[in-house]
């Protein structure tokens, strides 16, 4: 069976989420990693929102200087799934792992609501299930979510096909180019600023949204068969 | 100096048998402010029920329980930081959401929604307080915001009202709900020699006199009176505790808030029928320098006490540990009953806690306000307006009544994977507990109805919750109330509270609803004079299917019904404040038995699926509710508003005015519904339908007296906030 391991650091507040929605919506085996502890056998790692450290210096930026990311970042270079989600974005970016910068959004304002996002790479562990071009509801929530990147960087992400989702229509945090989420070079790593998981249970979709973020969780499973 | 005043030092003197010391005045003066003791208003708290089948614990702790089913409790409770707010917005209201976490983690709980009520002066552009008004809601909204998104748990609800009356103040009430398995409540049990342990902040010198700042008329100089907020500390205070407790290594804990630890100690040994020893010299500080009475009055946040005893005491370090909480072991429980500080030996001082856990109570005077007879003496009938359209529009962009849109996108309100109604989506918040097992909770104020009549006021604040629940196919399980008013030592406002409290009791009593916390804040006044009365209502209500949850919205080409009766009871409405500028006329009353005899009748439509979408009528009368309707739903609608029932003596009452027991649906089964309210004797109409476009009408005996497009209508629901705040950066 698949074994999906959540890291929880100081601050994390969607490990709990993540796990209700992989052990008891989609039923596979997720345990917590406490980011103090070893560890040595995980097919995947979710690393989830929240405000580790309190978001002090800047959302991410010290968990991602954290011991266990120098473990994350080995895995990343053996090819294991990895997928940052929100303040888990963050601290990919913080760390390297992934290029570019999120700063905070053009309104100033923290901002929650409902959204859609266009998948544009499918060719990853965490899209194969879905059509390319294939709209899809979830929720944002952040303050610090504008994706920024130099134009010479820009380039080389494009090219590499490294832009997972973008926000459909409306663009809510003044991202480069609409930039919802990305991958890195080999595709396994990827860091996305909504949240899947808040997707995931047919009881807390809105009116005019869907259940289809949750063929994130189910691309990955798949992948790991 | 003078600590206590000179009734409270003889009586204490008397109690004691001898002559306080210095810090024990220092102890007693946090312990005996209003804001702690509730002493002008416990005597008349205990008329309210309190009782239900389901309550475990009622008010007088942190926080109420609710037996939920299937082995698991809802906890609740509901708090202010008025006069912290409305010096320091941004800290204020953050450490109000704080202290409401606290106590909802003080019962065991993890807490797993917040709420809040919001109170703020005029924002029109002809108020004198206008800027500074803008500036206390950005911060309000921005202190509440970071500290729920940052901790993690989801504002999901809320409420915000604008009157003269809270210029250059404001009142900021936030409410929390928490959930756990019975057995994981906190026992509140204490053996002699079990250990007192500090965990959390370190205690400094802010917030000092936090309670009695808060016990008198604002003084605006005092900030530091005003506590500092940090949630990441409390998000990882709260983690160890949650797993300290689920290592059932916690006897008993109670959150530090007013007054710090004077009343923290002393409350909890009064309550646990213990003594307690605590050694100042082991309390860790953020200054050295402080006196041995600042630190026990010190309001320092994000602070807990637990009492564990001996075998447990290492696995509880060793939890702290590993989440890096900072704790201190600060002294033991004795079997003395008395709260005895110490410091290395030295006795600093001893007293009974239960001398110190009760103040002694006032029976405050009251007489009815003058101004209740000047204003209605005062009162015409304003002139009928002929220019309907323009009100209705000026009604749609009046700033309580408007598109919250901009205050709850600030808030995470999905995280932790419960929130079934988004906010704004319904008249009623709807959280998931379990499959097929909702809770909805609403909280409800109007204070231009409890100006003009506090009793009507208070009970119209009741039955508008009763209803929004309803709407959400809920039933209620109890309600917290939040009573908030100016100085009681004035005998018109004590009139006003004492007739809040009749209110609560009739309704309640007669609704069989019981009150299972609540918060009494009083002197909520600055130099411009007192609030107006300003009790706010939190009902909780149980849903026991997913499809009785019904949204304000229609589908094309459905029915529209309402049912209730439209009177001419436009005092304190919307359209008479803020439309015309008026005060006075009759308040809307509630006739009780008519109400049950509604609220039964949508429960069983909604049972028996004949309601597609329902949404009550208030604030800003049918018309309001008819174009959120339209809105929400992104359809038109043509109606004839002469076929409503009532009792108006103009057309512009029938759209404006604020009758309770009223509903508007929408369905599409015509004949059944009709049926059944002829039998349930209810007084409705079918007053027209949903469209398949986007234009709403409104007809009165065949002439259309409103027509306009859904963009327009939506462009000035939307508009109104963001204008307020974009605009003036």
């Amino acid at each position: 069976m698949v074994r999906i391991g959540i890291t929880v650091f100081p601050g994390s507040n969607c490990d709990r989420d993540i796990h209700h929605i992989l052990n008891n919506i989609l039923h596979v085996d997720a345990r917590y990693i406490w980011y103090k502890s070893s560890f040595d056998y995980f097919d995947c790692i979710i690393i989830p929102g929240g405000f580790t450290y309190g978001d002090r210096l800047r959302a991410g930026a010290i968990a991602a200087h954290s011991t266990i990311m120098n473990k994350i970042m080995e895995l990343a270079d053996d090819n294991v799934p990895i997928l940052g989600i929100c303040n888990g974005f963050q601290i990919l970016v913080e760390s390297g792992i992934l290029p570019g910068a999120l700063i905070v959004n053009e309104s100033l304002n923290f901002i929650c609501k409902w959204m859609n996002v266009i998948v544009t790479n499918t060719d990853t562990p965490f899209t194969n299930l879905y059509d390319k071009n294939q709209r899809i509801s979830l929720p944002i929530a952040h303050g610090e979510g504008r994706f920024v990147v130099d134009d010479k960087s820009y380039n080389k992400i494009k090219k590499k096909n490294q832009v997972t989702l973008e926000y459909w229509k409306h663009n809510p945090n003044g991202s480069l180019n609409s930039i919802a989420a990305i991958c890195n070079e080999k595709g396994n790593v990827m860091g996305m600023m909504p949240h899947p998981e808040r997707g995931g249970d047919k009881d807390l979709i809105p009116a005019g949204y869907d259940q289809s973020s949750i063929l994130i969780f189910k691309s990955m499973i798949n992948y790991l068969k | 100096m003078n600590i206590l005043n000179t009734e409270e030092y003889n009586y204490l003197k008397k109690k004691l048998h001898r002559k306080p010391n210095e810090l024990e005045q220092y102890i007693i003066s946090a312990e005996w402010s209003e804001h702690c003791s509730y002493k002008s208003s416990k005597n008349h708290l205990k008329l309210l029920p309190m009782n239900g089948d389901y309550v475990l614990v009622g008010p007088g702790y942190d926080a109420g329980v609710i037996d939920v089913g299937n082995g698991y409790v809802v906890t609740i409770h509901i708090e202010s930081h008025n006069h912290p707010s409305a010096v320091e917005p941004y800290g204020g209201a953050a450490t109000g959401v704080g202290g409401v976490l606290r106590d909802i983690l003080s019962m065991g709980s993890r807490p797993i929604a917040l709420f809040n009520a919001l109170r703020f002066g005029q924002v029109d552009k002809d108020s004198k307080f206008e800027s500074k008004n803008r500036w206390l809601i950005k911060n309000v909204v921005k202190g509440i915001a970071d500290y729920g998104n940052c901790i993690g748990v989801p504002t999901v609800g809320g409420e915000v009202e604008f009157d003269q009356s809270f210029d250059n103040y404001c009142l900021v009430d936030v409410a929390s709900i928490g959930y756990t398995k019975l057995g994981n409540l906190v026992a509140n049990k204490a053996r002699k020699g079990d250990s007192l342990i500090l965990g959390g902040n370190a205690t400094g010198v802010d917030g000092i006199h936090g309670a009695s700042f808060a016990s008198k008329n604002l003084d605006e100089d005092n900030r530091s009176a005003v506590q500092i907020p940090d949630p990441f500390l409390e998000k990882v205070l709260m983690e160890a505790t949650l797993e300290a407790i689920e290592n059932d290594c916690i006897k008993t804990m109670k959150d530090l808030g007013g007054g710090g630890l004077a009343c923290c100690l002393s409350e909890t040994a009064d309550n646990l029928k213990k003594g307690f020893l605590v050694d100042l010299s082991t309390i860790p500080l953020k200054q050295k320098d402080m006196t041995d009475a600042q630190i026990l009055i010190s309001e320092s946040q994000e602070r807990m006490l637990y009492i564990v005893n001996s075998k447990k005491k290492n696995k509880f370090f060793k939890i702290f540990d590993k989440h890096n909480v900072n704790y201190a072991e600060i002294g033991h429980v004795t079997d003395d009953l008395n709260l005895s500080v110490i410091r290395e030996g030295d006795e600093l001082a001893c007293m009974p806690a239960q001398i110190i856990a009760h103040a002694p109570l006032l029976n405050r005077k009251s007489k009815e306000p003058a101004y209740l007879e000047s204003i209605q003496k005062s009162f015409r009938e304003p002139k009928p307006q002929i220019n309907i359209k323009k009100m209705i529009f000026k009604m749609l962009s009046n700033p309580s009544i408007c598109s919250r849109k901009w205050i709850y996108e600030q808030y995470d309100h999905e995280v932790g994977v419960r929130t079934v109604s988004k906010p704004g989506a319904s008249d009623s918040s709807v959280i998931k507990l379990d499959d097929n097992k909702f809770l909805s909770f609403k909280l409800d104020g109007n204070s231009k109805h409890c100006y003009l009549d506090p009793y009507r006021g208070i009970i119209g604040c009741l039955s508008e919750s009763l209803r929004n629940i309803t709407c959400v196919g809920a039933s209620p399980i109890g309600i917290v109330d939040h009573l908030q008013f100016g100085n009681p030592e004035n005998e018109e406002i004590f009139w006003t509270f004492l007739q809040t409290i009749r209110g609560i009791r009739d309704y309640c009593k007669f609704m069989n609803i019981p009150v299972v916390g609540g918060k009494v804040s009083l002197y909520n006044e600055t130099n411009s004079g007192p609030i107006k009365p300003s009790p706010v209502i939190g009902m909780l209500g149980l849903i026991d299917a997913k499809n009785k949850i019904k949204y304000p919205m229609y589908l094309s080409n459905q029915s529209i019904f309402i049912v209730g009766t439209t009177k001419d009871e436009m005092g304190g409405s919307e359209y008479f404040e803020y439309c015309l500028d008026i005060v006075g006329g009759d308040v809307p009353s509630v006739d009780l038995e008519e109400q049950r005899n509604i609220i039964e009748t949508i429960k069983k439509l909604i049972d028996r699926d004949l309601i597609y979408g329902v949404h009550d009528c208030s604030k800003g009368g049918i018309i309001v509710s008819m174009l959120e309707m339209a809105i929400h739903s992104n359809i038109g609608f043509k109606i004839s508003v002469d076929e409503i029932p009532n009792k108006c003596s103009r057309l512009e009452y029938l759209l404006f005015s604020e009758s309770h027991n009223r509903f508007i649906f929408s369905t599409d089964h015509d004949s059944m519904i009709i049926t059944y309210l002829k039998k349930m004797k209810i007084p409705y109409a079918r007053i027209g339908n949903s469209s398949d476009d986007r234009t709403c009408i409104i007809k009165n005996k065949d002439k259309t007296i409103f027509k306009s497009s859904l963009k327009t209508i939506s462009q000035a629901y939307h508009s109104s906030f963001p204008n307020l705040f974009e605009k003036h950066i």
